[in-house]
């Protein structure tokens, strides 16, 4: 057993894991984090993604314990005070998800993606996705959200963008 | 009162975003495997590493001594030994079929049949658990190949049957009287001048369905009901199959489907797992949970696709067809689960797809061979047929010089002759084929991208252009019982819906259909908004608990809105007829006086008027209700639908190819799709962007490998290539509404449309591209190796054949860089 002291999702623990428990595990099991999702066992689809010190990882290619002392936001927490981030929202406005078991991982790694470059285009966006795989959307609707949460972001848009009205796209 | 503002507009046709989003894009989700229960335990399965053996011992003292293991148990410890999961559809009354445990009893079948479960307190403790328990095996010859598995001699994979032949089912229109004789028409088409006969074979790779969330079955044995948790897209059909095979009563057993992660045909199914944790479960007398590691999953939920097609078309040399005859063999894999054998079935009626085929004959050939067992993959039956028929047009196209979408007009049903009885004897409710393909083409630019084709040819431009082409239909709305019962499928095809009023007004709608990413409680609370008149966020919809919504037919095959949303609107119209009855009553005017609009019940001619919150609240109350007149408007609806739907489109794919790389790329993608009325339209273009991605992935990336021994090579997602973002252009889509005839909504279905029509565009294109070259078929997934390897010999180049079959891993557009062709696809 291995101590692990972490910030998740704004909240401090102190664990004693198991060395070879993966991160994923870890936010499943013993937290209860229960939103980011398994989707393979070679870390191929991207589904585990959080952001762990800022930067997107695949959960389920890291060790618990390899994450002591560090800061993790899953999508239990990328919500502050109430309001959506502009990448959740986006999905929804656009139809980004369907069975919704990518959409966690999609959504940290869009998240990512927009850290690194605000107005990606098209074929950037689809690169930028690639390590997480989605089977029932062909994906269209997922490029097309991170451009528009990429706009809503762009500075000096206001964060509180009125949903469009009764939740009907235009 | 507390009822909201009253709905103004009509829902239906209005692109709402979906009520199901929140909780997903949150992570406030329940999938199977988040579900934890006080002293709950975790079984893993043995599995086989070999496709055929028989099994000589298994040894399992040092897995048992493992601290943590509570239990490893065989088939026979479970009680199981003689237990078979169901094959729900003998398609002949001499079908054959093994018996199928849910674990190896004697003899393993399949590389990845399980032979034990391990039971463990942690689920990491029972996977290394599995791996120290010793089974032996002698090795018998594994059956690969489905004509080899028919030949005289052949290793025989089931002995008892005699045959590795499953059933041998037909279907003659001369026969049936529904049309000419096939057989007839070629023969004399051979012997006529004026006539050709195109003869080809094609073949349907196996595919994996990979729904994203991988499968996980919890049972809690504590209390008066077992209850199972499942990711499954089948809670009734489950509760009702797993009773049966295990001896349980049915009404002890409560079937809970929670948020499912996709399903595809995947999760169609009653698996041997399900089974297995059910029966430990109750030995123990604790609750059990297994949840599938994806590698697992790829090698034991079942395959899709897998048939070998016999095409001979007859035509007269002016293009009108004569005959089709189709003779497949089609794989069955090692057992027959649910619907395994019904699913080339699914397709006999459609490979005649939108012609006027005079005459017309399908003879199918079920085979098994010591592989994962095939059953239901998005489309079932149909994208099989519709590959073979819009292959097989385009040849003909080709043998007779003509131009493959005019071609196709000649012989397509016209607008004016809906409704058209098929030489299949289906009706054909509605469809505007020549609207759809003339939007399709002016979408794409259909007759610029041929003229740019022509100067790519003159120029010999390394990169061609093709233009593939797929007019498509497809039978959707799952399905009128009595054709079922005609076809010997062992249940009916109706769909069921309850409606409940609450005490102030919100409505709760309960349906048997089993959403697993389709949006159902967004489409269904439409449709209920319109009916009741009530605010669309009143609703609630409830699914997929067989004690919350004890009956239904579930998700599958394109039916939830053609037949469980019908459903939902007669039981709409039972709630307003219950209610107008009590608000005559209130208001003191008689029924025939009120018209019922907006959710409020007006007395014709005057202001006075009830809204159906307020008959709500009153019914509740039951303090004045009419004489005689129950206390409830609630009400049930069961809808048996009187025909199939029969949705269409055209796709148009233009086609890159790089004829010295033998890299395909998909430059337009066009599609109409003409799905009766549509419902909610952002929901119709993501299932058809997603059915897209899948037909696509057929065409181009995916194929389920096996090596001589009959271990599938490719069982990891390292490997067996799904499509990534960077795999796959933006479509564009559009749509024609020609509303169906068979149901109140003239709504079809949508969810199949995308991937049914795809694959054979996209071939198509590819073909279209390269064939002046002479090539004339490539196979599918058309990786740059095949389409190299196919330019080269149709050129007359020798090629290298590669040690091993290396086209999957790998194959997809993605892993190649544009820029940066690598030699080694191309070597
Ligand atoms: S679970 Fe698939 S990448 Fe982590
Ligand atoms: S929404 Fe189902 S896998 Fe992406």
């Amino acid at each position: 057993m291995a101590q692990v002291r972490v910030t998740v999702d704004g909240v401090q623990y102190v664990d004693e894991v198991e060395p070879r428990m993966l991160l994923v595990y870890y936010l499943r099991e013993r937290l209860g984090k229960t939103g980011t999702v398994v989707g393979c066992d070679t870390s191929n689809c991207g589904a585990c993604t959080v952001a762990l010190n800022g930067r997107s990882v695949k959960s389920c290619a890291v060790l618990a314990v390899q994450v002591d002392g560090g800061e993790v936001t899953t999508i239990e927490g990328l919500a502050r005070d109430g309001q959506l981030h502009p990448v959740q929202k986006a999905f929804t406005e656009c139809h980004a998800l369907q069975c919704g078991f990518c959409t966690p991982g999609m959504i940290m790694q869009a998240v990512d993606l927009l850290g690194d470059n605000p107005d990606p285009d098209e074929r950037e966006v689809r690169e930028g996705i690639e390590g997480n795989l989605c089977r029932c959307t062909g994906y269209q609707n997922i490029v097309r959200a991170v451009q528009s949460a990429a706009q809503a972001m762009k500075p000096g848009v206001p964060a509180e963008t009125p949903a469009t009205a009764a939740g009907v796209t235009p | 009162m507390t009822t909201t503002a009253e709905p103004t507009t009509r829902e239906f046709g209005k692109s709402r975003t979906r009520k199901e989003d929140a909780r997903l894009i949150t992570g406030r989700t329940r999938w199977t495997d988040n579900i934890t229960l006080p002293g709950m335990l975790h079984l893993a399965l043995v599995r086989s590493p070999v496709a055929h053996a028989r099994i000589t011992g298994v040894d399992a003292d040092e897995a048992r001594a493992l601290p943590g293991v509570v239990a490893v148990y065989t088939a026979a410890d479970l009680g199981l030994a003689e237990a078979s999961l169901p094959n729900a559809w003998p398609i002949t009354p001499d079908q054959k079929a093994p018996a199928a445990p849910p674990l190896a009893v004697d003899t393993v079948h399949f590389a990845g049949d399980g032979v034990a479960v391990v039971i463990a307190r942690d689920a990491a403790t029972a996977r290394d658990a599995t791996e120290l328990v010793v089974v032996d095996y002698d090795d018998l010859p594994p059956v690969l190949n489905m004509e080899e598995a028919l030949a005289d001699g052949a290793t025989l994979l089931h002995p008892g049957l005699g045959t590795n032949a499953s059933a041998h089912w037909v279907f003659d229109s001369g026969e049936a009287g529904t049309g000419g004789s096939a057989k007839a028409a070629i023969a004399a088409a051979e012997n006529d001048p004026d006539a050709i006969v195109v003869r080809r074979r094609f073949r349907q790779q196996r595919l994996i369905p990979a729904f994203m969330e991988p499968r996980s079955v919890v049972v809690d044995p504590s209390g008066e009901q077992l209850t199972m948790w499942s990711a499954t897209q089948i809670p009734h059909i489950l509760k009702t199959l797993a009773a049966a095979v295990t001896g349980l009563p049915e009404h002890k057993l409560r079937v809970i489907a929670p948020d499912v992660g996709g399903g595809f045909g995947g999760k169609l199914q009653v698996t041997p797992e399900e089974i297995l944790v059910l029966a430990a479960s109750v030995k123990l007398g604790k609750p059990v949970k297994w949840t599938e590691t994806r590698s697992e999953s790829l090698v034991s939920a079942h395959h899709g696709r897998d048939q070998i097609q016999d095409i001979t078309i007859a035509a007269r040399r002016d293009g009108t067809v004569l005959a089709l005859d189709v003779d497949l063999l089609a794989d069955m894999g090692a057992y027959l689960r649910l619907v395994t054998s019904g699913i080339p079935i699914l397709g006999a009626f459609m490979f005649n797809s939108i012609y006027k085929f005079p005459a017309y004959r399908f003879a199918c050939t079920n085979v098994f061979t010591s592989k994962t067992p095939t059953d239901a993959y998005r489309g079932a039956g149909r994208p099989e047929a519709t590959f073979a028929i819009e292959r097989i047009m385009d040849e003909l196209a080709v043998e007779l010089g003509r131009e493959p979408l005019e071609l196709r007009e000649q012989n397509w049903i016209k607008h004016e002759e809906f409704p058209f009885t098929t030489v299949c004897g289906l009706e054909y409710d509605s469809g505007d084929y020549e609207a759809a393909t003339a939007k399709a083409k002016d979408l794409l630019g259909y007759d610029a991208l041929r003229s740019e084709q022509q100067e790519r040819r003159d120029r010999a431009d390394p990169v061609q252009l093709g233009i593939g082409i797929s007019t498509f239909t497809e039978m959707c709305g799952l399905a009128p019982s009595r054709v079922l019962g005609s076809l010997s499928y062992g249940a009916g095809g109706w769909e069921t819906a309850s409606i409940r009023v609450l005490p102030f007004g919100k409505v709760e709608v309960v349906t048997g259909s089993s959403a697993h990413g389709q949006g159902h409680e967004t489409a269904w609370s439409q449709i209920v908004a319109d009916r009741l008149g009530v605010p669309f966020e009143d609703i609630e919809v409830l699914h997929g608990d067989t004690q919350i919504s004890p009956k239904g037919m579930d998700t599958y095959g394109s039916r939830s809105l053609a037949v469980g949303g019908i459903a939902v609107v007669k039981a709409s119209e039972k709630v307003v007829a219950k209610a107008r009855t009590i608000a005559a009553h209130l208001l003191e005017a008689a029924e025939d006086d009120l018209e019922f609009s907006g959710g409020r019940f007006g007395v014709r001619g005057t202001g006075k008027g009830v809204t159906i919150q307020e008959v709500a609240t009153a019914t509740w109350a039951a303090h004045d209700l009419p004489e005689g007149v129950e206390p409830s408007i609630d009400a049930d609806a069961t809808f048996d639908p009187g025909n199939f739907s029969f949705p269409h489109g055209t796709h148009l794919a233009a086609m890159e190819v790089d004829t010295e790389t033998g890299r395909v790329s998909i430059r337009a993608y066009v599609c109409v799709d003409d799905v009766g009325n549509a419902l909610n339209p952002l929901l119709v273009e993501g299932q058809v962007h997603g059915g897209l991605a899948q037909g696509i992935a057929q065409a181009l990336f995916e194929e389920a490998n096996h090596d001589e021994q009959g271990t599938l090579v490719n069982g990891t997602f390292v490997d067996y290539t799904l499509p990534s973002a960077a795999d796959l252009p933006s479509f564009t889509t559009d749509r024609t509404e020609t509303p169906s005839t068979t149901n109140p909504l003239g709504v079809k279905g949508v969810g199949e449309a995308g991937t049914i029509a795809s694959t054979p565009a996209i071939v198509n294109g590819v073909l279209d591209a390269i064939r002046h070259l002479g090539v004339t078929d490539v196979e599918m997934p058309c990786t740059p190796q095949r389409v190299w390897r196919a330019i080269q010999a149709a050129q007359g180049r020798a090629t290298q054949e590669p040690p091993v079959d290396t086209h999957s891993p790998g194959a997809g557009l993605g892993s190649i860089d544009p820029n940066n062709p690598q030699e080694e696809e191309v070597q």
